[in-house]
């Protein structure tokens, strides 16, 4: 049995859903029209064609088309040792998708990874949150119009900064001294004179009060 | 007089079987009787030794036995996926050291195949370049099961193992340094061929390696597979059913362990797999114990397959001659107008490849390393989505943690050997 004859079961059982086999590298693909149908087009493809192995789930943004995104399933049976990718289309005002974890477990992150990606969501998904980003990001790094050096965003709660435990301690660099030695107060001051010594104290003083007393510097602004 | 006092030691297996009558026979909504305690959450990690990187799990526990498990990953995330779109083939090499930094000169294989399976050249390498390639997976299969089978038994509690392992690992690292140029980071491959050939007396000295290494398996054998406490610790723990394996869609040796004999060595051979003999060893019930096994037995396969190579390797080119796929020889470049030209175009459009998506997977130490790469023609891809085999692995745990004791997660982590680079790319 061919990843072909395989394909062309699929479409007899579906119909028009589903185009003819396009065959690429030796990889049969075939293109699903409706998403909404995926789930019932994989259980079918499990449980008559042998298809148990879900390999990948992966998205496609094409930027500029219509229907913007692309979801790529990768399917494989251990069975006849077929791989078959079953892709279909999904448009950027409804950026959502039927779930297929109730026919293979490991969809469930895949589809968090595309959700989280992509921004794609899934609907009856048992958990659908963030998976690579923290909690809370706002933006979906891998579509085309989120540029390759980031965008800003309000650092949420998790992502707090807070005064380390030892800041303005004195085995802890001073930010801001305009040289080493006033930057770090283990630095040996070479004992010349007296005068000198007094001198780098009232320094040291200087910044410490600069920089409040007990506390060190405060937490940095995040940058944007 | 003290009195002396014989404590009691319940089996693991028969205080979960407590612990779950104890919870069946309380109604939902009950209040939980004096013997039953409060459920605690627990936080493993991100920085712990046993979560190899920084996995998180946060784990929901009733005394000391896991009635909830939720992975965290993707605090080693790094947008390679995002960068491999903005680069051309060529750039993206060196990326792919860094997913599983155990074994780079894998993935740097693995990728290789994939960009030159789009641009249908993956027939055509030249026989000397493919060899090369499978010595230098099974290499790096070698190193990360070694590194792998030390941390699980320093996981379990045995020290010797790690030192003992690591220093075989050092010298794969030195072959690695005298083949690639560096240890770690090697980006070996290039697309079509390799950045070099083997340097003079390597086959001996890889040779004189293969012959320390079996030794060395042997030993760390000897301290473990029949280790009382190793045993205890792993044998029945952490055991994954064969349908359960498929369904989360394990693979390499995890997958193996649950007795499903499935390597894409054998089931899709790359490369020369085709002409070479091994075995594939398969677990019998899927638990840390089979999963070790399936290790150290690779490890041997290993030692085999770079020995058939060493023995076949043919002479000849390393590089498909094409010089609109490969860079030319540098002093071609500098004296003729086509090599020039081909040079130019290749640094700085990349090789042009064909429209057409393609999936690859490659048999890695921790399983299938799968590239998908999208192109719409040119040099770089337009969508590249990595399978990492360590991120599939790691989404059975909360499937597989509920019901074993709190000790037990050290364990069936260290039996996944995964690693977080791969994990959140």
């Amino acid at each position: 049995m061919t990843a072909l004859e395989l394909a062309q079961q699929l479409k007899a059982k579906f119909g028009g859903l589903i185009s003819d086999p396009v065959e690429f590298r030796g990889e049969v693909t075939l293109k699903v029209s409706d998403a909404e149908r995926m789930p019932e087009i994989c259980a079918i493809a499990k449980q008559d064609l042998g298809f148990d192995y879900l390999v990948d789930i992966t998205s496609v943004d094409n930027y500029g088309d219509d229907p913007r995104f692309a979801v790529v399933y990768h399917l494989y049976g251990f069975g006849h040792l077929c791989a078959l990718r079953l892709k279909t289309d999904v448009s950027e005002e409804k950026s959502e998708a039927p779930t297929v974890t109730g026919v293979w477990r490991t969809a469930d992150w895949h589809e968090r990874e595309i959700y989280d990606m992509m921004g794609i969501r899934f609907r009856g998904h048992p958990d659908l949150r963030r998976i690579l980003m923290w909690e809370g990001y706002p933006h979906f790094p891998l579509r085309k119009d989120f540029p390759l050096a980031g965008k800003p965003t309000d650092v949420p709660e998790v992502a707090f900064t807070e005064t380390a435990p030892l800041a303005g301690g004195p085995f802890v660099t001073i930010a801001g001294g305009k040289d080493t030695i006033a930057r770090e107060p283990r630095v040996r001051v070479p004992n010349t004179n007296a005068l000198e010594t007094n001198a780098r104290l009232e320094q040291l003083q200087d910044i410490k009060e600069a920089h409040g007393h007990s506390h060190g510097p405060g937490p940095t602004e995040p940058k944007h | 007089m003290a009195e002396a006092r014989d404590v009691e030691f319940k089996d693991p297996a028969a205080r979960v079987a407590d612990a779950e009558r104890a919870s069946a026979s309380l109604a939902p909504g009950q209040e939980p009787g004096e013997l039953e305690g409060e459920k605690m959450v627990l936080n493993v990690g991100p920085s712990h030794p046993a979560t190899h990187g920084v996995l998180r799990i946060v784990l929901e526990l009733d005394g000391e036995i896991i009635i909830g498990a939720r992975p965290e990953v993707g605090y080693l995330h790094r947008g390679d996926e995002k960068i491999a779109e903005n680069f051309t083939y060529t750039q993206f090499i060196p990326y792919t050291d860094r997913l599983d930094y155990l074994a780079p000169l894998a993935n740097n294989v693995a990728y290789a195949l994939a960009v030159e399976k789009l641009l249908g050249i993956d027939r055509q390498l030249p026989p000397r370049c493919q060899y090369i390639r499978v010595i230098c997976c099974e290499l790096a299969r070698i190193s990360s099961h070694l590194l792998g089978v030390g941390c699980y038994a320093m996981d379990c509690g045995a020290m010797t193992v790690f030192l003992h392992t690591f220093t075989e690992r050092e010298k794969i690292h030195n072959l690695c340094e005298s083949l690639t140029g560096a240890r770690f980071t090697t980006a070996y491959t290039r697309i079509g061929g390799l950045s070099r050939d083997m340097p003079p007396g390597w086959a001996e000295q890889c040779r004189k390696f293969l012959n320390e290494v079996v030794v060395n398996i042997d030993e760390t054998e000897t301290f473990l597979t029949r280790n009382r406490i190793f045993v205890d610790r792993t044998q029945g723990v952490g055991i994954i059913p064969r349908d359960v394996a498929i369904d989360y869609g394990l693979s390499g040796p995890n997958l193996r362990g649950s007795g499903i004999e499935h390597d894409l060595r054998k089931a899709h051979p790359y490369l020369v797999y085709d002409q070479l003999k091994f075995a594939v060893p398969v677990g019998t019930t899927g638990d840390c114990y089979d999963r070790y096994l399936v290790r150290m037995e690779e490890m041997r396969q290993s030692v085999r397959i770079v020995h058939q190579c060493l023995d076949q390797l043919p002479d000849g080119p390393i590089n498909v001659p094409d010089g609109k796929i490969v860079l030319p020889p540098k002093d071609r470049v500098l004296t003729r107008m086509e090599e020039l030209i081909h040079h130019f175009i290749n640094v700085t459009q990349g090789v042009n490849a064909p429209p057409g998506e393609i999936y690859f997977g490659h048999e890695n130490p921790k399983g299938e390393l799968g590239f998908y790469i999208n192109s719409k023609g040119g040099g770089t891809p337009h969508r590249l989505k990595i399978r990492s085999p360590s991120f599939v692995n790691l989404s059975i745990l909360s499937w597989l943690l509920p019901r074993h004791m709190l000790s037990d997660v050290v364990a069936i982590l260290g039996s996944f050997d995964f690693v977080m680079g791969e994990c959140d790319r």
